[in-house]
């Protein structure tokens, strides 16, 4: 046996070296050592995200099923990332009385779903796909109702698990087409079979992108989100919104360039619907709301659109930028999440007008929670702003002015909902704000890590540089 | 070799931060301290610099070399088109270093008397300490878009110097007229800038002035626009740059009311620094202005003549003493730059550039001196008033002598410095222009009149005044600076200033032309003659004289209306004419578009909002349903 070959996936081994560890140490362990657990945890994650940085491998194995390149390591990296954060941000969450006995389940869950996105992303066949697809979103479920004696998790894991399942047997019937028609299941050679559209490839097309565009959250199929958003526990909804959404998209940019490329002229003109329309849905919703998850659940899918229009413009450009956009959206919104965690362990409150006044008690959480908001909407300089500004740069040079435009127009309407925000937490009167009250030390640190995101990434423009650099076009 | 030349840029902007950081943890006597002490050390390098370049280093083969000390490549637009930050050392820039950070540090000291017990001392040292910093890297900038950076951070901290008494109404709008006028004619500044860059393709000093250098004329020869050539424009509108910093007709305006600030501000900013700043831009610029613009230099000769003429007059009516002064002021800003107006550029022919500059040198000092003391004048009596003034010889015997000799100086009496560089400026005149001679002759009697008609109704005009508190002579912090820019004042008109500074940076020799120097001191001594008949002691003629030229006195008294000209054109035409439909669409159109977009998304969100409905069979039907109506659409197109 070649072991060269599980060489290439050291990411995911890894991984899974860390998921044993964790779940020995959980099964074994008296009540004295647990207490500690949670700070292996993170450590031991730590240690992984690093070594993702130091030692990347490129190459391919198992015949060409599994690639990794560097977009793809770098991936990867962003992915791991944003679990650290948030790891470090369900300290509180896990410590309380209803879940500190499953604490090792919430890592083991996050940490195999992350498995499959792993997969997902270096999969260049579409059995592999699937399998990592399916590792993804099935432990999600049990992610999502992890609070099962709430009823609002419980219905939301059984919503999730319902469209979830209903989406994958969608994409199954996809690719079974795909299967029938072109002989083969691996990328690279459907990418040469295709060469002129046929009712069953179009419709073979539609539905592997349907399941795709229902993890990102498209519209229409996005009405899953907000229930399921509200109804998770906070620390969940931050890793299905950010970390998923992240494999998604790469995913995504697979299909339509290396897999479906010969078939641009029919799926060009859909996304462009699909992208105009998913902007514009996320932030008419999101103004409704007063559930500062539900909030975000839509302004999450508005964003969602941003990064699919840097993918939909298809250069080497366009690609950079949904990465990096991805990046930028990971820190941000994470912070965002992070402090609206902070405040409903320790309160108990999650309603935007609960909010008001907040930075008369708590000054910092709600400078964290300012920059989030814009850096979300755009203002510089945060890296929000340049996000989005490579965004608009790539679609205007491939002079798309009619979709520049209504994503300009809908970055207009977001940052009056962002604004509002920010407006409760410093302008708002309210006789009883919320108590000042202490945040543990990891999630500071990932506050840190968040604001240091924020400020830095727009400026090291080496970051652009590079995942520019290593990102492919059409 | 000259990189000692680093700390005098990065000391005062380090005491800014310093200083403006602690603000109220130190005591006022420590920041105002620090503070000095910091420019000690800046002005001993600006000594030593200087020493260093006139004596050892600057000139090789008969010519003043410009020296880079220092460069950072900051911003890189293209290839030739970078903003670099950097020092950089002539003839010019290096006597700029001494005069500034001679008069910064005397203010420093002075400023323990003046201001002693003021509310926010230590914000008055920092804010020092900026000006300073930006007006010692506005002189050593190494390329014109580093002088335009420190350009608009003299205009920035002298805003917030003028109005440091900010609870002062007055203070508050005079402060915002600097700033406002000042910026106003930095915007044609940095158009001017833009234009030459383009053409020139580079920022950099040296490239732009190497006379042997002329890609800059070629380029833009042909160009014209509106019939005038591209180059003129270009060198016309830094110039104007230079008109608003200078307070030239017609943006003198800013000048007269900046007297609100403290007066040592005044003695530093508007006397010795920041005003001459346009001149030292005409100075830096000087050879692209007179090989390829020599029509612009005309122009620049006769704004400043009349200038200076109008600003003389307009001294001569003045009661606030320190309008008098910034009104001379103004005159003798003017001065120099007639004086380049008329230079040329090699040998003798470029004795105007020199004498411009060795104006510049001189009345730095003289005019320091004076503001200082009418600051402690000021001090002894609580009020800008001549009327609250007279016979104060008698109590402030160091002031009262030192001012004499400043106005000595001023009105161009040897052996004062005044005198020298005067005279060199009227021979430049003379030998170029017979008009603008006359002009600053006459200008030269009006100086010597009004200044003595400041002196004597300051120390000697109604003797046997009776003082509510008797006035007495300041301390010796504030009494030490006017004596040591005394002694300056009598001895640097002896330096030869000509062979270290030149138009072409080769030293020459220049003989005083003791035909026009008698003709000078005739002059001026007759204006003192006047003004001892008229001032010296009570009398009725200066009221009757008043009432015989009455439309005269009365327009002048009223700086010829150009406040109320500048009033009515902003006002009237600008506010009214231009702002007022401007603001209109905007209200209206702009606005309305925005109203309009926020009305349809709530509109919208609230019809759509039961589409989402909470019920999973919904969803499924709905996302079904997208598929179909996708795979439709995409089969159909």
């Amino acid at each position: 046996m070649d072991l060269s070959n599980y060489l290439l996936m050291r990411q995911e081994m890894s991984l899974l070296l860390v998921f044993l560890i964790l779940i020995i140490y959980d099964l074994f362990s008296n009540d004295k050592a647990k207490n500690w657990f949670h700070f292996s945890a993170c450590s031991l994650w730590f240690i992984h995200t690093v070594c993702g940085f130091l030692f990347p491998i490129t190459g391919q194995s198992f015949a060409g099923m599994f690639v990794n390149g560097d977009i793809e390591i770098m991936t990867k990296n962003i992915l791991n990332i944003g679990v650290l954060i948030i790891f470090l941000q369900s300290y509180s969450w896990l410590k309380k009385e209803d879940t500190a006995f499953k604490r090792g389940e919430f890592f083991m869950l996050v940490l195999i779903t992350l498995f499959g996105m792993y997969l997902m992303i270096s999969a260049r066949n579409f059995i592999l796909f699937f399998i990592g697809l399916e590792t993804a979103s099935l432990p999600v479920a049990t992610l999502v109702a992890f609070d099962k004696y709430k009823h609002n998790s419980a219905e939301a894991g059984a919503k999730f698990i319902l469209t979830a399942v209903f989406s994958s047997v969608i994409m199954l019937f996809g690719l079974s087409l795909l299967y029938g028609n072109c002989g083969t299941l691996y990328f690279e050679d459907i990418a040469t079979t295709i060469s002129s559209p046929s009712n069953l490839l179009i419709l073979a097309l539609t539905f592997v992108l349907t399941g795709l565009f229902f993890k990102l959250s498209l519209v229409p199929f996005h009405l899953w989100t907000a229930d399921v958003y509200e109804g998770a526990p906070t620390n969940v909804t931050s890793y299905l919104s950010t970390i998923s959404k992240g494999a998604a998209v790469f995913a995504l940019m697979v299909f339509l360039y290396r897999v479906f490329g010969n078939l641009f002229e029919q799926w060009n003109i859909i996304l462009w619907w699909i992208i105009a329309i998913t902007i514009t849905v996320g932030n008419i919703f999101a103004i409704r709301q007063n559930n500062f998850k539900r909030f975000l659940a839509f302004s999450s899918i508005s964003q969602a659109g941003y990064i699919v229009l840097a993918v939909f413009i298809g250069t080497a450009q366009g690609m950079g930028a949904s990465i990096y956009y991805i990046l930028v959206y990971v820190v941000s919104n994470l912070a965002a999440f992070g402090v609206a965690n902070a405040i409903e362990n320790a309160t108990g409150k999650i309603n935007i007008s609960d909010y008001n006044g907040l930075y008369k008690t708590n000054p910092n959480l709600s400078i964290v929670l300012m920059l989030a908001m814009f850096s979300l909407g755009g203002i510089p300089p945060t890296a929000g702003f340049f996000s989005k500004f490579f965004v608009f740069t790539a679609v205007a040079e491939q002079h798309e002015y009619v979709l520049l435009f209504i994503a300009l127009l809908n970055t207009v309407i977001s940052l009056y909902y962002y604004l509002l925000v920010v407006k409760a937490l410093f302008i708002n009167a309210n006789e009883a704000p919320i108590e000042k009250f202490k945040t543990d030390w990891y999630a500071k640190i990932s506050f840190i890590i968040c604001l240091i995101g924020i400020f830095s990434i727009g400026f090291a423009s080496y970051i652009y540089e590079y995942i520019n650099s290593i990102s492919f076009g059409i | 070799m000259f990189t000692y030349t680093l700390p005098i840029l990065v000391i005062p902007a380090l005491m800014f931060i310093f200083l403006g950081l602690m603000d109220n943890k130190f005591k006022p006597m420590t920041s105002g301290i620090l503070g000095t002490i910091g420019l000690g050390i800046v002005a001993i390098l600006s000594y030593i610099a200087a020493y260093d370049y006139f004596f050892s280093v600057g000139l090789i083969d008969g010519i003043y070399q410009k020296i880079i000390a220092f460069n950072f490549e900051w911003l890189k637009i293209t290839e030739h088109l970078h903003i670099d930050l950097g020092i950089l050392l002539d003839p010019i820039s290096v006597m700029m270093l001494v005069v500034i950070s001679t008069v910064s540090l005397m203010v420093h000291i002075y400023s323990f008397g003046y201001m002693n017990g003021e509310r926010g001392f230590q914000r008055y040292y920092a804010l020092l300490s900026l000006f300073t910093f930006s007006m010692l890297g506005l002189v050593v900038a190494t390329n014109i878009f580093q002088m335009y950076i420190f350009w608009e951070l003299v205009g920035v901290s002298s805003y917030s110097l003028i109005g440091f008494y900010y609870t002062k109404k007055s203070a508050i709008a005079a402060s915002k007229k600097a700033f406002i006028v000042t910026r106003f004619a930095d915007f044609f500044f940095l158009v001017g800038i833009l234009l030459v860059s383009f053409y020139s393709e580079t920022f950099d000093f040296i490239s732009l002035t190497n006379p042997e250098n002329n890609e800059l004329i070629m380029k833009t020869a042909g160009l014209s626009f509106l019939g005038i050539s591209v180059l003129s424009w270009g060198m016309m509108l830094i110039f104007m740059g230079g008109v608003g910093k200078s307070a030239m007709l017609p943006f003198h305006i800013w000048l007269p009311d900046a007297m609100e600030g403290p007066t040592p501000v005044s003695a530093l900013i508007h006397a010795a620094t920041m005003v001459v700043a346009g001149v030292f831009l005409v100075a830096r610029l000087f050879p692209v202005y007179y090989l390829g613009t020599p029509e612009v230099l005309t122009i620049i000769a006769y704004i400043g003549a009349i200038t200076s003429l109008f600003a003389a007059i307009v001294a001569c009516t003045q009661t606030d003493i320190k309008r008098v002064l910034a009104f001379s002021t103004i005159s003798q800003i003017a001065y120099m730059i007639t004086s380049l107006g008329v230079s040329g550029l090699a040998g003798h022919e470029g004795l105007g550039y020199m004498a411009s500059m060795f104006h510049l040198f001189t009345h730095a000092f003289f005019k320091a001196l004076l503001f200082l003391g009418a600051g402690a004048v000021i001090h002894a009596v609580h009020s800008n008033e001549m009327s609250a003034m007279g016979g104060l010889n008698k109590y402030l015997k160091i002031t009262n002598i030192t001012f004499l000799i400043a106005c000595l100086a001023i009105a161009g009496i040897p052996p004062f410095s005044g005198f020298f560089s005067k005279d060199e400026i009227l021979v430049a005149a003379f030998h170029s222009d017979k008009i603008l001679f006359a002009c600053l002759y006459f200008c030269a009697g009006l100086t010597a009149f009004y200044m003595f008609r400041l002196y004597f109704n300051i120390f000697w005009n109604d003797n046997n005044k009776e003082y509510e508190h008797t006035p007495h002579e300041a301390p010796f912090v504030m009494t030490f600076p006017l004596i040591f820019l005394a002694t300056l004042t009598c001895v640097c008109g002896f330096i030869p200033f000509s062979h270290y500074v030149s138009a072409d940076a080769m030293p020459f020799e220049t003989h005083i032309n003791w035909a026009i120097a008698s003709a000078s001191i005739g002059v001026a001594l007759i204006g003192i003659g006047i003004a001892t008949k008229m001032y010296f002691k009570k009398s009725e003629i200066p009221d009757k004289v008043a009432d015989t030229v009455k439309g005269l006195y009365t327009s002048a008294y009223h700086k010829f209306y150009f406040d109320e000209i500048w009033v009515f054109v902003t006002k009237r035409i600008i506010f009214e004419g231009i702002s007022r439909p401007i603001a209109w669409f905007d209200r209206h159109v702009v606005d309305g578009f925005m109203n309009g977009l926020s009305w349809t998304t709530n509109f919208v969100s609230q019809k759509t909002k039961n589409l989402q409905s909470g019920l999973v069979q919904d969803y499924v039907t709905i996302f079904i349903g997208g598929a179909l109506v996708i795979v439709l659409i995409m089969i159909l197109i």
